[in-house]
């Protein structure tokens, strides 16, 4: 196979702050291969967002990243900000989880649009303008030339979320990233979206890393998923091995606190109680043993790493569950 | 819709009836948006028996939330009826409310928005009781305490922090707390664990449950998801740009959908266990929800609906009876039986016939 698109490894990224270091990434190791579509999932503060950040380059100066991005083989990690901004939007770009924020909201959108690719490419006004009345028409836009003149208060949560895929297409980015790009949508807009993505993917070859909180989403789209726990990957498989063959307890417990539509009325679901641990403190073992039911004596002792145990099937854990399928 | 028994009512007395509820908004012309009269709720008509709880599910804009909003009177409706425990409360005066609102409380979606940053979470949860003079200063800490423990939050330290201090899981539990100090009989729910992370939002959703059983609570429980609403509730509502859609026993609103725009909601879902490989682009309904100030004439999904005729322009369907068991739908050309299980969906596991 061709070298990777990406290459990430032993990326960490440390945050200093009043009450210490907060140690959000921890050593996190992956590839992405032109046209793939991977997905981390993860909860609120596992480090999902600001792994995306980091592949960004958008981390603030508090930060301090280690390891390796190498995109295309080049070293992302220590770039200069001018050339931070080449990286961006033509190598990779990304959808944010609020349209409502990342649209100006007193620009037309079409003049917003043409900003994204006047900065990119050397093209004129009349041609940036057909680019982007272009671009509306890409991303399923009806009457484009008309929605080109309209502010972002004019269009639909949904329409606006298709505008701002517009702007982190311009470019034809080989990288998407998609951070919980559909998570304030309805579920009905969310499909839609989520279609057109893969629509897009295939059309324009772009590989899209899925960051989300919902395993059932990620896993219907990517092929292959990485769950983040506490800053790290704790397990990694192809969708449909992740369902049929869980090995790691958190995703477990994540796949089983899904509401289902097939469970009766008035059932309890299944679910681990405790939160995600302090990231400033780092406790010996494995960072979720406080609140996994099947945790030993010795978890407390060593952090389990990431290893493939099949083929194609990372975990990190000294007592995976069972290969009992999905209850 | 003519006067009469009201729509989707069980056989025990109602706890709480809602007949032909309409909730209109005037807006001006503002910015390149035109103005007019908004009809955000548009006849609806709905029971709810004590002890059950009814999900209403729906888009953004759908009415769900001015629905919920009508039934505390905040504001009142334009028109129809909302009775609670026998008595009518559109028109009553504020100070005529006030007990009322004793018996019905709210929990609002983004709890940090809800809960006063400044004050404590003892005192958050206290306030009910002082607004009502309730207890003495040790009775209602005594109460307060108590409640925080049914929520699962220890009194001793958390009882003292600030919204700030909190997750969003456990701020989310403070004011469910404070919706359940004055022990009300029915509990309105807009999106109480839309803004949760999934582990958190089960954890939640539990404690509804829980809470439904030990203090044999009513639900009015809104989502925007199907998946969300079956776990906790007995019947379920469906509603598109301010009109009921479809109304039912969950099984069968889960088995059997009748209304278009209820499978499609169905089919939203993501699928969590791929077995039938990646997802078809054939299940996305196109389109967006039009504009409320000018719902479509007819059946209001029609511009939506894979389905629709031209009857479905011409005449708006009523919400009628089809099937057993109080399974209600307004649609013209309803989906039938074995034709009604979603492809791909998790419902094909069930047999279809299987009834309540």
């Amino acid at each position: 196979m061709a070298d990777p698109l990406l290459e990430v490894s032993d990326l960490r990224v440390r945050f200093r702050s009043r009450g210490g270091v907060v140690h959000a990434v921890q050593g996190i190791d992956f590839t992405i291969e032109p046209g793939q579509t991977l997905a981390i999932i993860g909860e609120s503060g596992s480090g999902k967002t600001v792994s995306a950040y980091a592949l960004m380059g958008l981390l603030p100066p508090t930060a301090q990243v280690d390891g390796s991005i190498r995109f295309n083989g080049v070293e992302v990690v220590g770039l200069a900000e001018k050339e931070l901004q080449d990286h961006r939007g033509r190598n990779v770009a990304m959808v944010f989880q609020n349209p409502e924020r990342s649209l100006n909201p007193t620009m037309k959108v079409g003049a917003q649009i043409t900003e994204a690719v006047r900065r990119h490419l050397p093209l004129g006004r009349p041609q940036a303008h057909e680019r982007a009345v272009e671009l509306l028409r890409m991303v399923r836009i009806p009457v484009p030339e008309r929605r080109f003149h309209e502010y972002p208060h004019q269009l639909s949560g949904g329409m606006r979320q298709r505008v701002i895929i517009a702007i982190a297409l311009a470019c034809e980015p080989a990288l998407l990233i998609a951070d919980e790009a559909t998570t304030a949508l309805d579920v009905t807009t969310q499909a839609q979206i989520m279609s057109l993505l893969v629509d897009l993917q295939q059309e324009l070859g772009t590989a899209l890393l899925m960051i989300s909180h919902d395993l059932a989403l990620a896993a219907s789209y990517a092929e292959e998923v990485m769950v983040m726990y506490a800053g790290r990957f704790v397990e990694r498989a192809g969708a449909a091995d992740l369902f049929g063959n869980v090995r790691m307890p958190y995703t477990r417990a994540l796949l089983d606190a899904i509401p289902r539509t097939d469970l009766e009325p008035h059932v309890l679901l299944p679910v681990i109680g405790g939160r995600p641990p302090d990231l400033s403190t780092i406790a010996p073992g494995c960072a979720f043993a406080p609140r996994c039911p099947d945790a030993q004596p010795d978890c407390r002792e060593q952090v389990p790493a990431l290893e493939q145990h099949e083929m194609g099937h990372w975990w990190a854990c000294w007592h995976p569950c069972g290969k009992e399928t999905a209850s | 819709m003519t006067a009469g028994a009201p729509i989707g009512t069980v056989t025990e007395p109602a706890l709480l009836e809602v007949r032909h509820l309409v909730q209109e908004f005037v807006l001006r012309d503002y910015g390149g948006a035109k103005g007019g009269v908004l009809q955000a709720v548009s006849d609806v008509s709905f029971g709810l028996s004590a002890g059950e709880t009814l999900g209403i599910v729906g888009e953004t804009g759908s009415g769900k939330s001015t629905l919920a909003r009508s039934v505390i009177q905040a504001p009142p409706p334009k028109h129809g009826s909302v009775i609670f425990q026998g008595k009518d409360l559109v028109g009553l005066s504020h100070r005529a409310m006030k007990p009322v609102r004793r018996d019905l409380q709210m929990v609002f979606q983004d709890p940090f928005t809800s809960l006063d940053p400044k004050w404590t979470v003892s005192r958050i949860v206290a306030e009910p009781l002082v607004a009502y003079a309730i207890g003495s200063r040790a009775d209602r800490r005594e109460r307060v305490n108590s409640l925080l423990d049914l929520v699962g939050l220890d009194p001793v330290s958390y009882g003292g922090r600030h919204p700030r201090e909190l997750s969003g899981g456990q701020a989310q539990r403070v004011a469910i707390a404070r919706a359940l100090v004055l022990e009300p009989k029915l509990i309105l729910c807009d999106e109480p664990v839309s803004s949760l992370d999934v582990l958190v939002q089960a954890q939640v959703l539990n404690l509804f449950e829980k809470l439904r059983r030990e203090l044999s609570l009513s639900y009015l429980f809104i989502a925007h998801d199907l998946a969300m609403v079956r776990q906790v509730s007995d019947r379920v509502a469906v509603m598109y740009l301010g009109k009921l859609c479809e109304i039912g026993p969950v099984r069968d609103i889960y088995r059997r959908p009748l209304h278009p725009y209820t499978l499609a909601l169905l089919e939203s879902i993501p699928n969590p266990e791929p077995a039938a490989g990646k997802r078809e682009a054939d299940h996305v309904i196109s389109g967006e929800l039009p504009s409320p100030l000018n719902p479509p004439s007819g059946c209001r999904f029609r511009t939506r609906c894979p389905r629709a005729q031209e009857l479905c322009a011409a005449q708006t369907p009523e919400l009628r009876p089809l099937g057993a068991g109080g399974h209600l739908v307004a649609c013209h050309f309803p989906l039938s039986g074995a034709s009604a299980a979603p492809a791909g969906s998790q419902a094909d596991a069930e047999p279809a016939a299987v009834k309540r």
